[in-house]
């Protein structure tokens, strides 16, 4: 298994966001879905110590989640966020940026290839670069760490329908050619269906459903 | 190094003219700033009276103890004052201090040890207040700027610690700005100070008599120790306080 939670629970000022959430997350691909404000993104940014729950315990691969080390930890298991946020310089600087703190050799043109970029788009400036483009290189640069699991906050959020579909195809290619964990967030049953294996349904910070996609999303 | 002149609260308060003059062209022009500049006014000369009878009594004291808590006290009030310009910072209050004794201990300690000033109340306190009066500006501004560059940026701060960076290093493109901020002003106008305008300290000292190769030298020296201090200030500032917005844990804390 690759994460446990117990009992997971965390409210910012008077809001409930997460309320006594129990899941099991296995490697593979997993959504979380439920609608907006449901609590997913929240989720996720547990899942690699960007915030720690108030209450209930988060276990990544049998070992509490507080045990790791949370640097170490986020190189291991990546975040993509929403919304791209590439550093000032090009592609492969951020790139080179990434590989530095994860201590990994960069083959630029692999990790772009893996997100669906050619190897010319290294070279190219961050601040010229469509939505779209930006997140393969968000996606490009997450993989450059080789990270084990690959969290996603909706990959596909800001893009229209033909970008979507690229980052989807792409994301599908990436669970064939590397052993790579996927735990995606979507507010679309329907992405879910398309990408995932396993899902976690959240209505209003609570667990509706977990387990195989046909019964999570039943 | 000057003879000294005598002002008299006549010509004081005869340059009141321009303060209702320009309480004048506030009500005529609505800019609703007619209480402000009379409180400005009455405060102005009721703190600056205050700290001439203070300064002339640790001058007549001459000892060294009374320069060390009168300078204390202004980076305390410096400090105080310039965290109510960074509210959005948490815990301003402590980088602020640090900072601001630092730029004034090592700038003091420097003039002193290099021999411009003599380590007498004479020099200590004016330059120190110097010192303090604008590193406490360089720090508020460079804090001010800082919590508004977090707050703006918390997305692109947590994409860099989401890939396993140390708070530092995420937060270090918006460390840099707010120093920035912090100490361009004086950059700037050092860089026009003699051409556009003229310094206080110059002025004053041309208005008392003196030489003014002397008021030009001395200038100068006050220039550069204000160019430091200011740094100093601003660089201890910003790099104690962008701790406060992240947990031990390398998390960017949520702020209310």
């Amino acid at each position: 298994m690759l994460f446990e939670l117990r009992d997971v629970s965390l409210a910012r000022g008077d809001r409930q966001v997460l309320d006594a959430v129990s899941a099991e997350i296995h490697s593979g691909a997993t959504a979380i879905v439920g609608p907006s404000g449901s609590g997913k993104s929240t989720l996720l940014r547990l899942l690699n110590r960007l915030a720690d729950p108030d209450a209930g315990t988060i276990a990544y691969r049998e070992r509490p989640l507080s045990g790791y080390e949370p640097l170490a930890l986020r190189r291991e298991v990546s975040l993509v966020p929403q919304l791209p946020s590439l550093l000032e310089g090009t592609v492969e600087s951020n790139l080179a940026y990434a590989a530095r703190l994860a201590g990994k050799e960069l083959d630029a043109a692999r990790c772009l290839g893996h997100a669906g970029l050619d190897p010319g788009f290294a070279a190219r400036d961050v601040g010229k670069l469509s939505v779209g483009e930006q997140q393969r290189a968000m996606l490009a640069r997450a993989l450059a760490q080789e990270p084990a699991v690959l969290l996603l906050d909706e990959p596909t959020s800001a893009l229209d329908h033909d970008a979507r579909d690229a980052i989807e195809a792409t994301l599908g290619r990436l669970r064939a050619e590397l052993d790579i964990a996927l735990i995606l967030v979507s507010h679309d049953p329907e992405q879910a269906r398309r990408l995932a294996d396993r899902a976690v349904r959240l209505e209003a910070g609570r667990v509706a459903a977990c387990g195989p996609l046909a019964e999570a999303l039943a | 190094m000057s003879p000294s002149i005598s002002v008299s609260l006549g010509q004081v308060a005869a340059a009141l003219a321009l303060v209702a003059l320009a309480v004048g062209i506030s009500f005529w022009r609505r800019t609703d700033l007619e209480r402000d500049i009379v409180v400005a006014t009455v405060r102005s000369f009721v703190q600056l009276t205050a700290i001439g009878y203070a300064i002339k009594l640790i001058f007549e004291a001459d000892t060294i103890w009374l320069v060390v808590a009168l300078l204390s006290v202004m980076v305390l009030f410096g400090a105080l004052t310039a965290r109510s310009r960074a509210k959005k910072v948490p815990g301003a209050f402590w980088p602020l201090l640090i900072g601001l004794a630092i730029a004034a201990a090592s700038t003091l300690g420097l003039v002193v040890a290099l021999g411009i000033f003599e380590a007498t109340p004479r020099y200590l306190v004016p330059v120190g207040g110097m010192m303090i009066g604008n590193a406490m500006t360089a720090s508020a501004v460079a804090l001010n700027r800082l919590g508004d560059e977090v707050s703006e940026s918390r997305a692109a701060i947590e994409a860099t610690l989401a890939l396993g960076a140390t708070a530092r290093e995420a937060a270090l493109p918006f460390v840099r700005r707010a120093m920035r901020s912090g100490t361009i002003a004086l950059v700037d106008s050092t860089k026009t100070t003699g051409l556009i305008f003229f310094p206080g300290t110059m002025v004053g000292m041309l208005l008392a008599g003196a030489e003014p190769t002397d008021a030009v030298r001395l200038q100068l020296i006050l220039l550069y120790l204000l160019l430091g201090s200011t740094a100093i200030a601003a660089l201890v500032a910003t790099g104690l306080a962008y701790r406060h917005f992240f947990t031990p844990a390398q998390q960017l804390r949520e702020l209310g």
